[in-house]
């Protein structure tokens, strides 16, 4: 694989840039794998990565029925922070958020990774109270967060309107400064082309349609490109989960629903850093090319449409031209819907199955970008001994019949 | 924005209805004897079908009835309103080619024109 440097972009520059090769294969299936990963987004890529990377298993497959990062990986607004209020979820997206700080060097792929600091903000007393308690709980976790109060929130991000008379008052944020935004694509290019290299196969345009087992033992699935044995299938199917886990008759908690997210033309630099605001459902960011990145919360009702109503994104945007009122000129160029996984608790779940090597990784909701290496590296480890470490174990299905829920209702920052 | 018809007050827009997840969800009679998978599975296991599905709707801004429907999730094609505690209508839709109901090539979500 030719490394990535400032040294091959100028020869290739002098030379018409006609040198540059494909940065991952094309194969077609193999009649058997060691494990094969159901679906190509972050999290199933991430996955494949590591197990091929720490856990030697190198004979794997990647199934994806679209292109790779054409799901929720393309479809988020790359809002990277590990401020959650249980230990489990700290552990977690601690160690994503870790991951992140030397990803783009680990895969030698520029992800862009902006570590410009994200803003929670609390438009009433109760708000406050319950972020200032997660700053607490985030410093004993050992994670970066400090608590603002409304002027360091205006010197923070200047744009604000922090006006008393301002129909959501801004009381204060919690901030981590280690929080930020990267690039989604060039994540999911990253980990393809590292993976790729230590021979993991890529199938794009490859449907499951069917997994097959004998005796409670997974042995193979059906794809739309044939019949693949296997004795490990790993579901990392977002929103698809529980079609996928009802090929196999494995009941989740795990409802689809679409969330929305737009963009504003291009501008110059206005917003600095990451704001989001559980009240009013809205978060907002900048790109590098200029336009404003904003999300709303989920659309109420269960679908695969990856469309939602306009009135969910009027919601959001009626709050941000609040927050900043600069922003009512702008013109939104584009709006999407992904279809994501929502759990009860708002925490992913990580687990074995009753089937004897079907495994999922999956309710990840609102909020799964930010875990991406975190989760694929906690997930490969699952697949690769079959039993969960330290950092997946609390994500097990079975909280839901122990009772040992993981609630993160309040970090997870967008309404489930 | 879904149209959604109310079956008191007739059809209205989406903002004025609050969700209610899926329907026909009964509590346990024997809730003493259940075990804690039991319990799992009524509180929180849920069907989550790319298809035809079954729901609760309440008409929050008008009569502030709760009603049932049954719709197709991978369109959004509401089949049939029925008020509470009237049977679920035997509707069936034109079911996906494929467990994603996707094309081939290309991830974009064009359920509906596969099945058109």
């Amino acid at each position: 694989m030719p490394t990535y440097s400032f040294l091959s972009l100028l020869r290739e520059g002098f030379t018409g840039h006609k040198g540059w090769t494909p940065a991952w294969r094309f194969p077609d299936p193999k009649p058997a794998y060691d494990a094969v990963i159901i679906g190509g987004g972050g999290h199933g890529l991430a996955t494949a990565y590591y197990l091929a990377k720490l856990h030697g298993m190198r004979n794997i497959a990647v199934i994806e029925k679209g292109w790779i990062g054409g799901g929720n990986a393309g479809r988020n607004t790359t809002i990277i922070r590990s401020n959650y209020l249980e230990d489990a979820s700290a552990a977690i997206y601690e160690h994503a958020l870790k991951l992140w700080e030397g990803l783009g060097r680990e895969l030698n792929y520029n992800i862009m990774m902006s570590h410009r600091g994200v803003m929670n903000l609390a438009h009433d007393e109760g708000e406050a109270r319950v972020l200032k308690r997660r700053t607490e709980a985030n410093r004993l976790n050992g994670i970066d967060t400090e608590w603002l109060d409304a002027k360091q929130v205006k010197e923070f991000c200047p744009p604000i309107n922090i006006s008393a008379g301002s129909r959501f008052p801004v009381l204060g944020a919690t901030l981590q400064r280690r929080g930020g935004v990267n690039r989604h694509d060039a994540v999911v290019w990253g980990y393809a082309r590292a993976a790729d290299v230590m021979g993991v196969d890529i199938i794009q345009n490859c449907e499951v349609t069917g997994i097959k087992v004998e005796a409670g033992v997974v042995t193979g699935i059906s794809t739309s490109r044939g019949d693949i044995r296997t004795p490990k299938v790993a579901s990392v199917a977002a929103g698809h989960t529980s079609i996928i886990a009802n090929m196999v008759g494995v009941r989740l908690p795990i409802q689809s629903h679409p969330l929305q997210a737009w963009v504003s033309e291009p501008v110059k630099p206005l917003i600095p850093c990451v704001v989001m605001s559980n009240a009013v459902h809205a978060y907002v960011s900048q790109s590098d090319k200029g336009e404003l990145v904003m999300g709303a919360g989920i659309d109420p009702h269960n679908s695969y449409t990856q469309r939602g109503g306009l009135d969910t994104i009027e919601h959001s945007l009626a709050a941000l031209i609040e927050l900043f009122p600069m922003f009512s000129r702008l013109r939104l160029l584009r709006q999407w819907g992904g279809i994501v996984d929502t759990c009860p608790d708002a925490s992913p779940i990580i687990t074995k199955t009753k089937v004897k090597g079907f495994y999922i990784n999956a309710g990840w909701g609102t909020g799964g970008w930010k875990a991406t290496p975190g989760s694929g590296h906690a997930f490969a480890d699952l697949v690769a001994r079959d039993e969960p470490n330290a950092i997946a174990a609390p994500f097990s299905v079975e909280r839901f019949s122990s009772g040992a829920l993981v609630a993160e209702h309040g970090a997870a920052a967008v309404a489930h | 924005m879904l149209l959604i018809t109310c079956p008191h007050c007739g059809t209205r827009d989406q903002s004025e209805f609050t969700y209610g997840g899926e329907a026909h969800i009964s509590r346990p009679a024997n809730s003493e004897t259940m075990t804690d998978a039991q319990w799992a599975e009524f509180v929180f296991m849920r069907n989550n079908p790319k298809g035809v599905w079954a729901e609760r709707w309440m008409h929050a801004s008008g009569c502030r009835k709760w009603f049932n429907a049954v719709r197709d999730t991978s369109t959004d094609r509401f089949l049939a309103v029925y008020k509470i505690g009237e049977p679920r209508p035997n509707v069936t839709a034109a079911g996906l080619a494929t467990p994603s109901g996707e094309p081939v090539i290309g991830s974009g979500n064009d359920a509906a024109k596969v099945m058109r």
